[in-house]
């Protein structure tokens, strides 16, 4: 694929100074999940941001070479911790995949599924809860279970047929019907806080979306359930699709500046890593910068703001062993780390065991599990040996996707009557 | 195409990749333009060259049928660990193949009764500090870069790092080897002997030869007991001199810490800016002192260096409390190179290196170099062994500038030689100085080096433009 006209316009985007700031000293590589698996320089941080280089000096095209190295990518941002020199791995990494959709619209028309995807399912939140019926009348007829046993389930392609065998029964369309949209504090009231709920986790972890709010309301906050917010675009981002992401972006600051809350929750730390930098996505449009700034500023991750109310107090002790893995994009995208880990000891009776490597990703990241699945699927074997070492009864994610990884790894592993993999915010819930 | 950055005219020729591939495995040899250009740095700034392929053998066996066809077609053969050098020494300067060694990262043996180790090149270094920690022994070299970089390039090198002063560097811990001539022959030197005068020592010869005599396929290291415990001493200093004064004060008081580093004031700014230390930024410099070994004479050596710190004029001296607070200190220090890199886009770190009793001459000297051509030039290092980091911060887009500190760094290295000291205490020649090694060796020094290589090599395959000047080529190789 030749760079065309477009294609030297896009170059302009990449930061060089960013770029140069990288000074290849390789200290990158180990916290790198890819470079563990595969060993190459093109599939570690170091590597992808001299390509980016080369890309950016004309002295390598944007072809499909380079957008596999890109795409290869996790996204995890462990390298930003890793990383003295502190380069913007993140940001570099989302131009890159601009560039390279601005330069295939350029020339060819993006895969239809894709395109169905982000332009007509995540963006709107009807059309997800739809989804979400579809599923939850799928499962309700044990469609599920009898294209398993029947074997129906292999015409599916092999990461799709996986991973439905780890989703679990969504909520029916009658139980969500019966969400209040506000929900009051149980004590004496400090803050007012609206609920992110999300395109993905409200559809297929609705519950989980419901114990947050329960959490909240014991701590001490009023929580309404925003209306007209949308996904938060990060899946869109990540994907290159900047434009996409913007939209959905100002459609969220919109929605909860009416809402005129003192906190914006979210329990997913992926959607919550996006929704805390809005205000880099409009560094070209200063109106909106400002917006999102405020918006910014009010974002919360649940942990990060259960650990500043006062301690909730648990009634139902746990004499389990727990473990945690970190969602990348709350441990290295907001530097949240020690927030759950000190949430799970708080639970009575809670033995709180680290995970080895807790910090490095599973391997989910988005849909990178769909679009890159083998890589995937070395990289959470791996992740399964260490948490087969914590021998516990429990693993304990912050993130949708993390904790679909994690079931789906129990699986793989055969290890269904061992351990559970459990969303914080349900885990504490269940300890109330 | 526009794909620059690949030659067009290979070296390769397509019978030779077919060889090549059946050799190592299809899924081993790389030559897409991504690929090339990834292997075309190492961690040394500016300098970059396409390589026409890069091999990864898994084999002793392997490495010699590459050698062979290699040398049959007189291709460059260019052996590369994880690429963390710093003297451009894994530039494929006139192309060849990039011989990555990576995958010979098995740790074969660990000797407790002969307290060895045997290895594969590949093995990353931290991971055999790891491993042998472990079983209670102990590995002394602690390369900067040893969380990535691999025990065969630190061998290759002869790298050096923060334990130098009282266990010596790499070579010192190089028993024996396995390695592969460009004819394909597989020979053996050293081994698990303690004393071994059996002819030439080969294997003192390959340590710090940069990959231009032979490959090395298989490392036998000395181990030392791992010692009991380990504490952490900070001085910090108003005057340069006193810091120097206090290092020479300790050695001639007969106490060897393990560790003696030095940091200057424009490096300790960075560094805490990194680790969020809360380091007094008003001082003008710092030392990290640590002595390990039984708990008695540890403490008896920490309390004589504070003594002695005060004495010579430091105006604050904390000892760690305990080893996890001494290790953040240290991690720290560790972290200096990269910090600095925060400044500038491009950080070109050099390790002149002068005898320990001509410190704070070497250091008052840099200042002056800096401000002579106007360069930001901040200093820290190994104090105890007098080898020094002056690092530049920089811009290589800036012509002008890049100029500027090519000659300051010249001046910098004649200033050690005439200090006694030496160009390279640690990193190697590479490319990065070779034009500056008769300064150390001699004329007739470097004609007896290009005999010895002959002897090895006699098709120059190995690494060929390192080490030996062949030109007035300077710091600007961006070859397309």
């Amino acid at each position: 694929m030749k760079l065309t006209k477009t294609g030297e316009g896009v170059l302009r985007k990449f930061d060089m100074d960013e770029i140069m700031n990288c000074m290849h000293c390789g200290f990158c590589l180990p916290a790198c999940p890819t470079f563990r698996q595969t060993g190459l320089e093109s599939y570690g941080p170091r590597g992808r941001i001299a390509l980016m280089k080369g890309v950016a000096n004309e002295k390598l095209s944007i072809d499909h070479e380079f957008e596999k190295n890109m795409f290869a990518c996790l996204g995890c941002r462990a390298c930003e911790t890793a990383c003295p020199a502190g380069v913007a791995y993140g940001s570099l990494i989302e131009t890159a995949r601009v560039v390279i959709e601005e330069n295939k619209k350029s020339q060819a028309k993006p895969p239809l599924a894709r395109k169905i995807a982000f332009e007509h399912l995540f963006p709107h939140p009807k059309r997800m809860e739809w989804m979400g019926t579809v599923l939850w009348a799928a499962q309700a007829a044990g469609l599920q279970n009898l294209a398993s046993k029947t074997g129906l389930i292999k015409v599916l392609p092999r990461p799709l047929a996986e991973m439905q065998e780890a989703v679990e029964t969504v909520a029916s369309p009658k139980e969500r019907k019966k969400r209040q949209l506000k929900m009051n504090a149980e004590k004496e009231k400090l803050f007012t806080v609206g609920l992110f709920t999300g395109c993905v986790m409200d559809v297929m972890f609705y519950e989980t979306n419901q114990a947050t709010a329960r959490l909240l309301t014991k701590a001490g906050c009023d929580v309404v359930f925003v209306e007209n917010q949308s996904c938060c675009g990060a899946l869109h981002a990540h994907s290159g699709e900047m434009n996409g992401a913007k939209g959905l972006a100002k459609r969220n600051i919109e929605a909860f500046e009416k809402a005129n809350v003192d906190f914006v929750v979210n329990n997913a730390g992926g959607c919550g890593a996006a929704l805390k930098e809005y205000h880099h996505w409009f560094h070209d449009e200063p109106e909106w910068k400002e917006r999102a700034m405020a918006f910014v500023e009010k974002m919360r991750d649940a942990n990060e703001l259960l650990a500043e109310l006062p301690p909730l107090s648990f009634t139902k002790p746990m004499n389990v062993r727990i473990t945690y893995q970190d969602s990348c994009h709350l441990a290295h995208g907001q530097g949240i780390r020690n927030q759950p880990r000190e949430l799970i000891r708080s639970i009575p009776g809670a033995q709180y065991v680290e995970l080895h490597q807790a910090d490095s990703c599973c391997g989910s990241a988005g849909i990178y599990n769909m679009t890159n699945y083998d890589m995937s699927m070395q990289i959470l074997d791996d992740k399964m040996e260490d948490v087969k070492k914590t021998k516990a009864h429990l693993i304990v994610t912050s993130n949708p996707g993390c904790l679909l990884q994690m079931k789906q790894g129990i699986i793989r592993t055969g290890m269904q009557d061992k351990i559970e993999a459990i969303h914080i915010m349900d885990l504490l819930a269940r300890a109330l | 195409m526009q794909t620059t950055g690949m030659k067009k005219d290979s070296k390769i020729s397509p019978v030779m990749k077919k060889q090549l591939q059946s050799i190592v495995g299809e899924k081993w040899y790389l030559d897409s333009p991504n690929d090339l250009y990834t292997y075309s740095y190492d961690a040394t700034p500016i300098f970059q060259s396409m390589p026409d392929a890069v091999v990864m053998p898994g084999t002793t066996k392997e490495v010699s049928e590459v050698l062979k066809i290699a040398n049959e077609h007189q291709i460059p053969i260019i052996p590369r660990g994880s690429g963390t050098n710093l003297a451009a020494s894994t530039i494929p300067v006139h192309g060849g193949i990039v011989l990555n060694m990576t995958r010979f990262n098995q740790i074969i043996e660990i000797d407790q009764k002969n307290l060895t180790a045997t290895i594969g090149p590949g093995v990353v270094t931290a991971d055999l500090h790891n491993a042998v920690e472990a079983a209670g022994l102990f590995y002394p070299p602690d390369p900067g870069s040893m969380r990535i970089s691999t025990v065969g390039g630190n061998m290759a090198q002869c790298a050096g790092g923060m334990r130098g002063l009282k266990y010596g560097v790499t070579k010192d811990y190089i028993m024996g080897l396995e390695y592969v001539l460009p004819s394909g022959a597989v020979l053996r030197s050293g081994g698990k002997n303690v004393k071994d005068v059996a002819g030439y020592d080969m294997t003192r010869l390959l340590v710090g030869s940069e990959g231009t005599l032979a490959v090395i396929t298989e490392i036998t290291l000395k181990l030392l007991p791992l010692p009991e415990t380990k504490r952490t001493l900070v001085a910090y200093f108003t005057k340069l001199v006193d810091a120097a004064k206090t290092v020479e004060k300790v050695i001639s008081s007969k106490i060897i810490p393990a560790t003696m580093e030095f940091m200057d004031q424009g490096t300790m700014k960075v560094v805490d800016d990194f680790a969020k230390l809360g380091l007094p930024l008003e001082m003008k410099a710092m030392l990290l002192v640590e002595q390990d070994g039984p708990e008695e004479l540890v403490t008896r050596d920490i309390e004589r260096i504070a003594e002695i710190a005060k004495q010579e004029g430091a105006s604050i001296v904390q000892v760690s409390k305990t080893m996890e607070d001494g290790a953040r200190l240290l991690a720290a220090r560790r972290a200096a190179l990269s910090a600095l890199s925060r400044l500038r886009p491009t950080t070109i770190l050099e390790d002149a290196t002068v005898p320990r009793s001509r410190l704070a001459e070497i250091v008052e000297e840099v200042e002056r170099i800096a401000e002579k051509y106007q360069v930001q030039i901040c200093t820290f290092g190994h104090a105890g062994d007098g080898n020094l980091h002056p690092t530049c911060m920089t811009d290589e887009r800036d012509k002008e500038e890049i100029h500027r500190v090519e000659l300051a760094f010249e001046e910098i290295f004649h200033t050690a030689i005439r200090l006694g000291g030496t160009i390279t205490g640690e990193h190697g020649v590479g490319l990065a100085k070779m034009n500056y090694l008769h300064l150390k060796v001699g004329e007739g020094g470097i004609e007896l080096m290009r005999q010895i290589k002959e002897a090895f090599d006699p098709n120059n395959i190995m690494n060929p433009g390192k080490i030996f000047a062949n030109s007035e080529r300077r710091r600007l190789v961006v070859k397309k």
